[in-house]
């Protein structure tokens, strides 16, 4: 288990955004200034009391934080070994992590005085947290999703369009998540005066890694408490998906510092590693600049950046936070990856066995828990980041097994 | 003095604004790229920018985004763009080369690789999209051991301490994006490029080119008058795709809408 002595959190990234030598500010010049305008009202801003008591309350009244932990019992007992807690992000409002670091950049446009509103999306997840908060703030949005992400998960697309906002259909490249990073950017750029743009996840350029993070630690700060009262003591182990990596950040974060804790993040291997089909840029990619910051990347020879595999949208992404890229340098995190069909079983086990039916991201965390749990003596904790619910994700696993509903 | 440096002066001398063209590198097919670089010089052109494809241009519009998609259907690499100078070379040792694109393909590379190989070839000028001078001390020390331009973008954005820190560290030329947009964005407002060109002047002596938005003749002649170079992009490229399925039509179709932007160009001067 990963061990060290010195203090991490509050040392990354530096003024510059670099996480070690990744993250950064790699973009056009014609968004440097706006990004510089981002950072200062971000830094100013969460020193602000007024806008963290506003933070907090609506983390607690419109999204129901906090979340609980649960402990999984029959399922821990069926692994046989550790014993597998749950922290519910699933049952927030909209059903995912994602309107944790939502809620927080809305605030924060309506602050800098935006008036509209842009983001990309890949599964829907964050296009939905999006448009949620848009509504509610009465913000003009338009939420970016590659054409073949909108066939795949076409309830969200009608969710979206539901709450007022505008999905713009992306054709460009492999008409997937990072091609709506993209064209999000490029509406960005062309609309800077009165568009503020929520990225999704801990990558873009900075302060979106910090900044997203930062949102999100939410998370492992509430579970840090939560596992202490509950089981008497921290984890042995935390265990988070990882595409962008915002709810495994999130989790992690707070536990940077708590040394006999070990870190896990699980990346999507598709169709098998060996198989070169799958999601997994720090299991099996390398280091490469793109969408503003430097960081692990799946990328061909001549660097172009190259298809991505997995069962789950919100794991297909070819590149990963900074943050992990240097967590995983480091050491002190570890990266691994989980195939389309081990998420499954994990998928099916938890929903039969407890009841919950978990994302398919969720799910590739799951099944590494399920791993690791007979690994482990009894007595020992695993807490799991169950970052969202599986009801968009039923038409996928029908179809895997050749039902129509 | 650098190629690029040689023809601007020289062009000052004769009382001319440079005029540049961007086709993308292999588009549509790798064997065209040579013929057309001379094609625009006997047209016009008097400095050649080649864009490398990339998988992900996040500053292009649709137009310089499927001009890359169809080199890269053909695995253009930044070998292959060498290899395109190099032979272009063969029959011209005057006309600058700068390369423009994006970062990544040139990181794994290697910069010091990218530099030699790039110098070797004939290049002089390289111009990457997405790495400001904040993050380019490394690559732009690779870069000037080679005596390459670093030809960097100013923006409509860009305060003034940006452009004197930027234009510290570029050599050759300047390129102004005149609006804010992506490659091939429409509106164009000459007044407010020409105030933006009086504070780039008052933090550099380096010529300054405008592109973004200059889609014909008159908008070449009207930038003309306030730049020392106009970029033109988007309005070749899209002919390129429109006559992809006639590829030897190409050359004749880029040759008169230089001529034609020559023309007026001079025609104002």
């Amino acid at each position: 288990m990963a061990t060290t002595a010195e203090k991490i959190i509050g040392t990354q990234p530096d003024d510059r955004g670099h996480f070690g030598v990744y993250g950064g500010l790699f973009v056009a010049e014609t968004l440097m200034e706006p990004l510089k305008g981002l950072r200062l009202a971000y830094e100013k801003y969460m020193q602000d009391p007024e806008f963290l008591k506003e933070l907090d309350e609506d983390l607690a009244n419109y999204v129901g934080r906090p979340s609980p932990i649960y402990f999984a019992q029959r399922w821990s007992r069926e692994l046989g070994g550790a014993r597998i807690y749950l922290k519910r992000e699933d049952l927030n409002h909209t059903g995912a992590h994602k309107v944790n670091n939502t809620i927080g950049q809305a605030l924060l446009a309506k602050r800098m005085g935006k008036t509209r509103i842009i983001a990309e999306t890949g599964a829907g997840q964050h296009g939905v947290a999006t448009a949620t908060v848009a509504a509610r703030l009465g913000l003009e949005c338009v939420v970016y999703m590659g054409a073949v992400d909108i066939v795949r998960q076409e309830a969200n697309v009608y969710r979206m369009r539901l709450l007022g906002a505008e999905v713009r259909s992306v054709e460009s490249g492999s008409k997937t998540l990072k091609d709506a990073l993209n064209e999000a950017m490029r509406d960005w750029v062309t609309n800077i005066d009165d568009t503020f743009y929520i990225i999704g996840t801990v990558a873009g350029p900075h302060p979106y890694p910090a900044m997203v993070r930062d949102f999100q630690t939410v998370i492992g700060r509430e579970a840090r408490e939560q596992i202490q009262q509950q089981a008497g003591r921290l984890p042995d182990a935390l265990v988070a998906c990882v595409g962008g990596g915002s709810n495994a950040i999130g989790l992690f974060y707070p536990f940077l510092d708590d040394a006999g804790v070990g870190i896990y993040g699980v990346e999507a291997a598709g169709d098998g590693l060996e198989t070169g089909h799958h999601a997994a840029p720090l299991c099996a990619g390398q280091p490469g600049v793109l969408h503003g910051n430097r960081t692990y990347l799946m990328e061909d020879k001549d660097g172009q950046i190259i298809e991505t595999h997995s069962i789950s949208a919100g794991l297909d992404y070819p590149g990963v936070g900074p943050e992990h890229a240097w967590l995983k340098d480091t050491g002190r995190a570890q990266y691994v990856a989980i195939t389309d069909e081990e998420a499954l079983d994990a998928f099916h086990a938890l929903t039969k066995i407890e009841g919950i039916i978990p994302a398919l991201e969720s799910s590739h965390a799951l099944a590494y828990a399920a791993k690791l749990a007979p690994t482990m003596e009894s007595d020992k904790i695993i807490l799991v980041n169950l970052s969202g619910r599986g009801d968009k994700d039923m038409h996928t696993v029908a179809a895997r097994e050749g039902i129509e509903i | 003095m650098s190629r690029i440096s040689q023809r601007f002066s020289d062009l000052r001398e004769q009382g001319k604004t440079a005029l540049i063209p961007f086709i993308t590198a292999g588009d549509p097919t790798p064997g065209i790229t040579v013929g057309l670089m001379h094609d625009m010089v006997s047209a016009g052109a008097n400095l050649i920018e080649l864009g490398v494809p990339f998988s992900d241009p996040m500053a292009d519009g649709p137009v310089i985004q499927r001009a890359s998609e169809r080199a890269l259907e053909h695995h253009v690499s930044l070998h292959d763009i060498f290899q395109m100078v190099k032979t272009f070379r063969e029959r011209d040792q005057n006309t600058p080369v700068v390369l423009m694109g994006y970062l990544n393909p040139i990181e794994v590379m290697g910069y010091a690789t990218f530099a030699g190989a790039a110098s070797a070839a004939g290049v002089d000028g390289v111009l990457i999209v997405d790495i400001p001078p904040e993050e380019g001390e490394e690559l732009l020390q690779s870069l000037r051991d080679k005596a390459i331009d670093q030809i960097y973008l100013l923006a409509p954005t860009s305060t003034p301490d940006r452009i004197g820190r930027i234009c510290n560290a570029a050599s050759g030329f300047v390129y102004y994006v005149s609006v804010k947009g992506v490659t091939g964005s429409s509106q164009l407002d000459t007044a407010a490029v020409a105030e933006k060109l009086e504070q780039i002047r008052e933090k550099t002596v380096l010529p300054v080119g405008v592109g973004f938005g200059i889609k014909d003749a008159a908008t070449a002649a009207a930038v003309s008058q306030l730049a020392d170079a106009v970029v033109v992009g988007s309005a070749l490229v899209s002919r390129v795709e429109a006559l992809q399925e006639t590829p030897d039509k190409i050359g004749p179709a880029l040759a008169e809408i230089l001529s034609g932007m020559r023309r007026a160009m001079d025609a104002v001067h």
